[in-house]
């Protein structure tokens, strides 16, 4: 969540006599590929089922390009400013829909484009998404949509969510949880109510909004022992 | 860093002394403060910027510490004779292309002829796309290895670990970076007990009293992590045990330091984002640092009011030695009728008992807790300008008298009609590691030594050398 920097700070310190000058930062080669490239962090949209990753995060989603807005602070991101935000700049108000990998959807006066992606890590990283698209990373509004299928029913198990900054989840069209605020993205950083997972597809969808830093988030499935759900699939369709 | 814009030098923002119990005094304005290292008798902090703070005593503080350089939130401690002061070289700039740098010094005090920094070298870098900012560095000498351990790193990807050379200061050769932790920054390296303890901060900064700066830990055995909390979490899972949060008018606490006075005397050093106490800017914080469960908790600064001082080593309380007098509430007998109507029995005023007492010097006792006047001692900051670290030396008198607990000359305790302010009527007060405290006189007249409020039998106090592993040199404060 870097943000934007300090340092005005020349400090009248460094005319001391006998101390050496500021440095300047010094040659710093690039270290990795910085090619803006979704395959870096991400393996593209596969067919099929997929088990959640070893602790249970969905690492699956599909994720439209990000809705530009104009943020300061995260501290701004109360309850209602979500809830209204997200309301507002809604892609689709049928929380059934499932978008197609390279769907085209219109919010406001932007046109965006949907990927199906798969994290390579427990986390899915947003900012790195960003990147690959050669997008701003901040100041964002980002949709999400993934399908998990359960074996049977599943009854008193917990979605969770850690995010920066704020986001809102939906399971089947009901809102189970709200992480409002200027929140880091922490594993099991807020958990929902006792939910039901249903025999065959849920639909989960997330909006997730960011001003500084480096968007991100996590999502998982707790059952009544507080233990990973492994036994899921998660799809795209 | 987690930052919002930043437009100035944080010394520049000292402007006006206001007296503040609840934080340090003085100008104690600073930001991403160094760990607190002692030189030649006097304490110094490095913060964001350039320079720093000088304190004679730990609780006074002035601008005045040089560090060149520039950029952000270094790190300091002392390595044999000389100290070594790790930087970073940006604020944690918008690219993230950042260095750390250290540098030497034989002498922290700026008026020293001895005073000249070494060629800073860089140990540490981020490109600028990799997920690290090279920023935020702290700096742990292994008190069992002798091995130097540079954490460095903010919310822009992982926090990052990496050997240094502790007689060069320079990157060990052949050493990588460890990825530690997440969403977190100014994090610093604690070992105790076997265990290494990651300490770093959560939450955002830079924006006065709506700052959500906090304090959270994970341990690992070893001391390239994994890092772990409380619940099991890894800190690159974002997983952290909070040790120290918002307190009062002290908003926002960040960028952990530790300082081991002594056995069973540790402090931590922090700044708070917004201290409302002094306009809302950014101070020096020093507060206890406990550890309960093997887990680093921050103590509570010492809050001035009434209480028993009740004997770790009996569970007795400090009193007058003066004859306990009866008072209502006599008891009725046990299982016999009684009809009368209850009613609250009024508790033994000072009033009641005070005239019947000396009026020179009386000697203190440690006796049963029976919530008596005699028994209750109000501790408040003495009218005295000078301190410790992280406190100003108190007064403690009877609630509702001037009668005060004084050391004599032949390392006893007594109580003296009247706080003259003399420095055997001052008392320091530090919690202990382990949340009971140590309750010293600022002197003893002829002592030679440091001497404690101590526990000689069950029933007699006296001063002796503080002992921690003795609960005879411990005390508990029950406020009332």
């Amino acid at each position: 969540m870097a943000f934007v920097v300090l340092l005005v700070l020349q400090s009248s310190v460094n005319k001391v006599a006998g101390q050496p000058p500021r440095p300047n930062l010094p040659p710093i080669p690039i270290k990795g590929d910085t090619t803006h490239s979704l395959s870096k962090h991400f393996s593209l949209a596969g067919s099929g089922k997929k088990a959640p990753g070893a602790k249970g995060f969905i690492q699956r989603w599909l994720v439209l390009e990000p809705v530009r807005k104009d943020i300061a602070r995260n501290s701004i991101f109360t309850e209602n400013y979500i809830r209204t935000t997200f309301s507002t700049d809604n892609f689709s108000n049928d929380f059934s829909t499932v978008p197609k990998n390279g769907d085209q959807v219109k919010i406001g006066n932007q046109e965006l484009k949907w990927y199906a992606l798969e994290s390579k890590t427990f986390n899915f990283n947003l900012f790195h998404f960003t990147y690959a698209l050669n997008k701003p990373p901040y100041g964002v509004l980002f949709w999400l949509v993934t399908v998990i299928d359960a074996p049977e029913e599943m009854t008193n198990v917990r979605m969770t969510a850690g995010c920066n900054s704020a986001s809102m989840w939906w399971l089947n069209g009901q809102e189970a949880m709200m992480l409002s605020g200027d929140r880091d993205m922490i594993v099991d950083n807020v958990t929902s109510s006792r939910l039901t997972l249903k025999k065959g597809k849920n639909i989960i969808r997330g909006a997730m909004i960011n001003g500084p830093g480096m968007a991100n988030f996590c999502v998982r499935f707790l059952d009544e022992k507080g233990l990973p759900v492994k036994n899921i699939s998660v799809s795209y369709e | 860093m987690k930052r919002m814009k930043i437009t100035g030098m944080t010394a520049l923002l000292a402007i006006l002394f206001t007296y503040s119990l609840s934080a340090q005094v003085g100008k104690p304005f600073i930001h991403d403060p160094s760990s607190i290292v002692e030189c030649d008798g006097k304490y110094y902090t490095f913060g964001t910027g350039g320079g720093g703070l000088i304190s004679k005593d730990g609780w006074t503080w002035y601008g005045g510490a040089v560090r060149p350089g520039g950029g952000a939130a270094p790190d300091a401690i002392k390595i044999g004779n000389r100290y070594l002061v790790v930087y970073g070289a940006t604020g944690g700039s918008s690219s993230h292309k950042g260095a750390i740098l250290t540098m030497w010094n034989k002498t922290l005090d700026p008026t020293s002829p001895d005073f000249k920094y070494s060629e800073p070298i860089v140990v540490a870098t981020s490109d600028g796309y990799e997920e690290n900012d090279a920023i935020d560095p702290g700096i742990m000498l292994d008190p069992v290895t002798g091995r130097l351990w540079l954490s460095y790193g903010t919310y822009f990807g992982f926090i990052r670990i990496v050997e240094l050379d502790p007689k060069t200061g320079k990157l060990k050769n052949g050493n990588k970076p460890v990825d530690v932790a997440i969403v977190c920054e100014a994090s610093d390296l604690v070992y105790r007990d076997g265990w290494y303890y990651l300490l770093a901060t959560h939450g955002s900064c830079c924006d006065g009293a709506n700052s959500t700066y906090n304090v959270v830990v994970g341990r690992s055995k070893k001391v390239t992590g994994p890092y772990l909390d409380n619940v099991g979490r890894n800190m690159l899972e974002g997983g952290g045990k909070m040790v120290a949060t918002t307190r009062g008018g002290l908003i926002g606490p960040g960028h952990f330091g530790h300082t081991i006075v002594e056995p069973g005397v540790e402090k931590m050093s922090i700044h708070y984002e917004a201290d409302l106490a002094q306009s809302g800017r950014s101070v020096l914080g020093i507060l206890p640092l406990l550890w309960k469960d093997g887990w680093p908790v921050a103590g509570e600064k010492f809050k001035e009011m009434t209480y028993e001082i009740e004997s770790v080593r009996r569970g007795y309380a400090l009193e007058l030695a003066v004859d306990l007098t009866r008072m209502a509430g006599g008891q009725r007998g046990f299982g016999q009728p009684n009809n009368e109507p209850v009613k609250p029995v009024p508790p033994q005023e000072l009033a009641d008992v005070s005239k019947t007492w000396p009026t020179g010097n009386i000697a203190a006792r440690i006796g049963d807790y029976m919530s008596r006047p005699h028994q209750q001692w109000t501790i408040t900051d003495a009218p005295d300008s000078t301190g410790y670290l992280g406190g100003p030396y108190y007064k403690i008198v009877v609630a509702g008298t001037e009668r005060a607990l004084a050391a004599t000359a032949d390392g006893e305790v007594i109580t003296v009609p009247a706080f003259t302010g003399a420095a055997e009527q001052l008392w320091r007060i530090d919690q202990l590691t382990d949340g009971t405290y140590r309750i010293m006189p600022k002197s003893v007249i002829n002592a030679g030594k440091k001497l404690a409020l101590a526990s000689s039998g069950d029933s007699t106090p006296t001063l002796a050398e503080f002992d921690f592993s003795s609960d005879n040199s411990k005390w508990n404060l029950r406020s009332l």
